[in-house]
């Protein structure tokens, strides 16, 4: 039975290797730090064709056209900020995942932080209603001697 | 009585998501408008089809015209071919940006299905594409005769993209470019 398990697991993380790595062609980077750069911008910008994927995931030819325009700014010695300028420029901000704050982003950009916000008020609101609702201090004088008084004739009974 | 109109706090929760997704059942995250919209046409230098000479911005603009992105591997574009035929026949300049494509393939096309295209530029890198933002084929652009892009439509152009989109603005354009 482990025997089997090992075999899946190796078939299975074998495959997932594969897959990984079925939509990346090579390109020679002259320094790692630009191959660390071009991973990380490939990761960022988005594939205008499949548009949940970012264009290091994509197969689209567009992507494979975008990876190799990136590859040869890189090359050429644009700025991170000068490559994501050039791809807005064409395909709009939609290009990136991480779109650049404007009016037509705000809401992007604000809706988490109002949301948690939001969440963290209504909660402490809920917390306080509730502990109020349950503290003695909202007994009347008369509750209290009755409350006292349950209690003094349990005790006697023990 | 406020215990109980909250009791139909969810229900207006519901309504509230319920109205949104029905909205967004009816959006096409497709149809995003191209970054270039009023900007000017990109520069370029390509072959016209066939190689003969080499076309500018300067050739291709002057009057309102489409400018249909297209190819011989497109299906789609084979698709919406006969409708260009027709607009062309019926006096609509285009202008045809051939895709990423073979010059020998596209002039055979062009051979066995007519040509609907005053010009065709040979964009066989997809460098003008590129700078148009265009990301698959078929694409059609109205331009108007300053070389200002106006529209974009990404998909087949038929005779109802035509009718309701693409005809409306050509006509507006026409009009503004007499007065």
């Amino acid at each position: 039975m482990i025997r089997l398990c090992t075999v899946v697991m190796a078939v299975w993380s074998a495959l997932a290797v594969l897959s990984a790595h079925a939509v990346i062609e090579t390109y020679e980077f002259s320094s790692p730090e630009l191959q660390e750069r071009y991973q990380s911008l490939s990761a960022e910008l988005r594939c205008p064709k499949c548009q949940n994927q970012n264009i290091a995931d994509s197969n689209a030819p567009i992507a494979q056209d975008l990876r190799r325009l990136l590859y040869e700014q890189l090359e050429k010695g644009s700025s991170d900020q000068e490559i994501l300028d050039y791809m807005v420029a064409r395909y709009g901000e939609f290009v990136r995942y991480r779109p650049s704050f404007d009016s037509a982003t705000a809401a992007l950009w604000l809706a988490p932080i109002v949301l948690l916000l939001g969440g963290f008020g209504l909660l402490i609101l809920t917390v306080r209603r509730r502990s109020g609702a349950v503290a003695l201090d909202s007994l009347s004088a008369s509750e209290k001697d009755q409350l006292r008084s349950l209690v003094d004739a349990a005790e006697k009974e023990v | 009585m406020a215990p109980r109109l909250k009791l139909f706090a969810p229900l207006l929760i519901f309504a509230l998501l319920a109205l949104l997704l029905f909205r967004g059942l009816s959006l096409d995250p497709r149809e995003m408008p191209s970054a270039l919209i009023d900007k000017p046409l990109p520069e370029f230098e390509l072959f016209s089809l066939g190689g003969q000479r080499t076309l500018t911005r300067e050739d291709v603009t002057g009057q309102v015209s489409l400018f249909n992105v297209w190819a011989t591997w497109c299906v789609s574009c084979r698709v919406e071919h006969p409708y260009l035929q027709q607009l062309a026949d019926a006096g609509v300049p285009i202008v045809g940006v051939n895709y990423k494509d073979e010059d020998a393939a596209a002039l055979q096309w062009l051979q066995d299905l007519g040509n609907p295209y005053t010009v065709n530029i040979a964009d066989r890198d997809g460098t003008l594409g590129l700078d148009l933002g265009v990301y698959g084929a078929p694409e059609t652009y109205v331009v108007d005769a300053d070389g200002v892009i106006r529209y974009r439509h990404v998909g087949v152009v038929d005779e109802r993209v035509w009718r309701s989109i693409l005809e409306p603005i050509v006509l507006e354009l026409t009009a503004s470019e007499v007065n």
